[in-house]
């Protein structure tokens, strides 16, 4: 079984500011990591290749320090990476043809993997678009898998509805948080991963005259100004207290 | 020309809202799309709410699949000459979209909470970064994909003078190498969050389901009666159905008054709240992050606070 399993790096949110001043958003120096549910998606693979043998392939679209996170996939299991960088200009339409021509290059695929949207922009469309442009099936928000031989079937966290899908190889799926509980590598698949390959592709080599078709204007941030009044001695008193506060507030009503 | 699709009627009626404006400003039609069988008292209902013509695509497709249902609106694109596509932003429109834009090689832009023209071009805004800040992205090429999310924008009124023509065409689309094997309905017990003025919320803090009276009852006495939750009590536990999950992923609230018991306050979880009025945070843990996105709070066991809470309550109310 070959599995492609597509890893963003993205910003730490929980460690994002936005300047009281400008309002606008810090992204400077905040702490980069792999998007959560991609890390779900990487051990959905692990799991599929301990039943069904095969090789995973990390596919990357990201800026050179992605290499450091590329790494934490290898380390969980991956066997191989490939880290393709930003273009200037860059919005879905482009990243999605670049990871595209990537697995078209690779050749070889059965199941590629993604998570259900990534932790920064939260947009869920490169899988989809991803499986548009090669033409295969896509299974949207997993909740569990089985793979078989010649056929996968997954269980959909659809909202007001659990859907039940089965479709032939190639597929793409599209996973969520509650798939499976990542594992932690120990300190041996870390050292080992040093000697997995991490293949730099260029955007040249992939496509040219890419353009993006959207346009960012503007990022401005969303300050979030609270009392913080925290009470924590008796409960009585707090409970009291609280009540009170409530009253004053008039939510009460 | 405007093109507005969703499966959800309710959704379809407030994009009709926004669609019949950006139509009116760019000075062309309104369509609204019907994928599966005629039905006449739909398409009367989407005229009477704004759209100058109906498409009904026939098709014997049963269930909504994403690879099927890209086929007919690329094909419905191409012949109505849409520039505009507007979709619902539920989770069927959530995969639609996208993988109709990579086939018609263009851009979308997910969930917009805003939709405008700016120096002619179609304007969105959407929430990124986990609530931290609104991103403001323009179209430069056509067709323009969008999705919105329920209750962005208001339905039109009914105008029953309001006159359109339907269109009905057959398709055929060929069938997807996937095949639905069940589908099973989420049990609803109709509520609303996003209405709500007061909720109350459980996270992981509750240890078995049937604590969860301990925020009905206080939900009870507030009047607001309406409970929320944190992702892993409905995703994973599915101790409470879909329509109570609160955060990034799940449903976007402002009550007046917001109560989070026993949740740790991750940034998912504030992006669904953090636009509520006062927000009370009950955490035995000093340091939970929820105290830092609160108005008030209390550091303690929430077995001992709740009881002691909703009555407190009782007794102030009168
Ligand atoms: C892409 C993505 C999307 C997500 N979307 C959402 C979303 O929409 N909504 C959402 O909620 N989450 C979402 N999450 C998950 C989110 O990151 C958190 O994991 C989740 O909100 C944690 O839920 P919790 O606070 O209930 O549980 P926990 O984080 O386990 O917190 C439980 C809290 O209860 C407290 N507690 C325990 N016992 C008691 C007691 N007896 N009395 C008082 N307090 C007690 C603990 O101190 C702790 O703070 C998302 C995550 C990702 C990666
Ligand atoms: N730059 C990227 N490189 C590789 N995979 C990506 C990239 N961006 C997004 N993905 C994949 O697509 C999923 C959804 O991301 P998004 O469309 O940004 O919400 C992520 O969970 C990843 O699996």
């Amino acid at each position: 079984m070959n599995i492609i399993v597509c890893a963003k790096q993205v910003v730490d949110v929980s460690e994002m500011k936005v300047d009281s001043s400008t309002k606008k958003p810090i992204l400077q120096g905040v702490p980069q990591k792999i998007s959560d549910i991609d890390k779900n998606a990487m051990e959905e693979a692990i799991k599929i290749k301990d039943k069904h043998g095969g090789k995973i392939t990390v596919l990357t679209v990201g800026p050179a320090d992605a290499k450091e996170r590329i790494k934490e996939l290898l380390a969980m299991g991956a066997d191989e990476g490939i880290l393709i960088p930003y273009p200037d200009k860059y919005d879905y339409h482009v990243v999605s043809t670049l990871l595209t021509e990537a697995i078209k290059k690779i050749g070889e695929y059965d199941i590629i993997l993604c998570g259900e949207a990534s932790i920064d922009l939260f947009s869920g469309q490169i899988g989809p678009r991803l499986a548009g442009l090669l033409g295969i099936p896509q299974i949207t928000y997993a909740q569990s898998v089985n793979a078989e031989k010649d056929k996968i079937t997954a269980d959909r966290n659809m909202g007001d509805k659990s859907v039940t899908t089965e479709s032939t190889y190639p597929v793409l799926i599209t996973v969520t948080k509650e798939i499976n509980e990542p594992r932690l590598p120990s300190l041996m698949q870390i050292l080992g991963a040093a000697n997995k390959p991490i293949n730099d592709w260029t955007v040249e080599s992939l496509a040219d005259g890419l353009n993006p078709k959207i346009d960012a204007v503007e990022l401005n941030g969303i300050p979030m100004e609270r009392k913080n009044i925290i009470y924590k001695d008796n409960v009585d008193e707090s409970v009291k207290n609280l009540v009170d506060s409530l009253a004053k507030e008039g939510v009460l009503r | 020309m405007v093109l507005v699709f969703s499966d959800d009627k309710k959704l379809t009626l407030e994009m009709l809202s926004k669609g019949s404006e950006l139509a009116k400003e760019l000075g062309k039609k309104l369509t609204a799309v019907v994928i599966g069988k005629n039905d006449d008292a739909l398409a009367k209902e989407y005229i009477a709410h704004g759209a100058d013509k109906v498409f009904v695509a026939e098709t014997d497709i049963e269930s909504f699949k994403a690879e099927e249902y890209t086929e007919l609106l690329e094909s419905i694109i191409k012949e109505t000459g849409a520039e505009t596509v507007l979709i619902g932003s539920n989770k069927n429109g959530k995969e639609l979209a996208p993988r109709l834009a990579s086939r018609l090689n263009t851009g979308c832009v997910t969930d917009c909470t805003n939709l405008y023209f700016k120096d002619k071009k179609l304007t969105t805004e959407r929430i990124v970064y986990s609530g931290n800040a609104i991103a403001v992205e323009q179209f430069n090429s056509k067709p323009q994909i969008a999705t919105i999310p329920s209750k962005v924008f208001d339905p039109l009124p009914k105008d029953d003078k309001h006159t359109g023509d339907v269109v009905k065409k057959k398709f055929d689309v060929e069938k997807s190498a996937s095949k639905i094997l069940k589908i099973q309905e989420m049990k609803s017990e109709g509520v609303n969050v996003e209405d709500a003025e007061i909720i109350v919320s459980c996270g992981r803090g509750f240890k078995n389901k049937d604590d969860i009276k301990l925020v009905d009852d206080l939900a009870e006495i507030l009047k607001g009666r309406t409970v929320g939750c944190s992702r892993p009590i409905a995703a994973d536990l599915k101790w409470l159905a879909e329509e109570h999950w609160i955060g990034l992923s799940g449903h976007k609230v402002k009550p007046k008054l917001y109560i989070a018991a026993g949740i740790s306050g991750q940034i998912q979880h504030i992006a669904g709240m953090r636009d509520s009025g006062v927000i009370v945070a009950i955490n035995k843990d000093p340091e939970a992050l929820i105290f830092k996105s609160a108005d008030y709070g209390i550091v303690g066991d929430l077995y001992e606070i709740l009881p002691k809470l909703t009555n407190a309550v009782k007794e102030k109310m009168g």
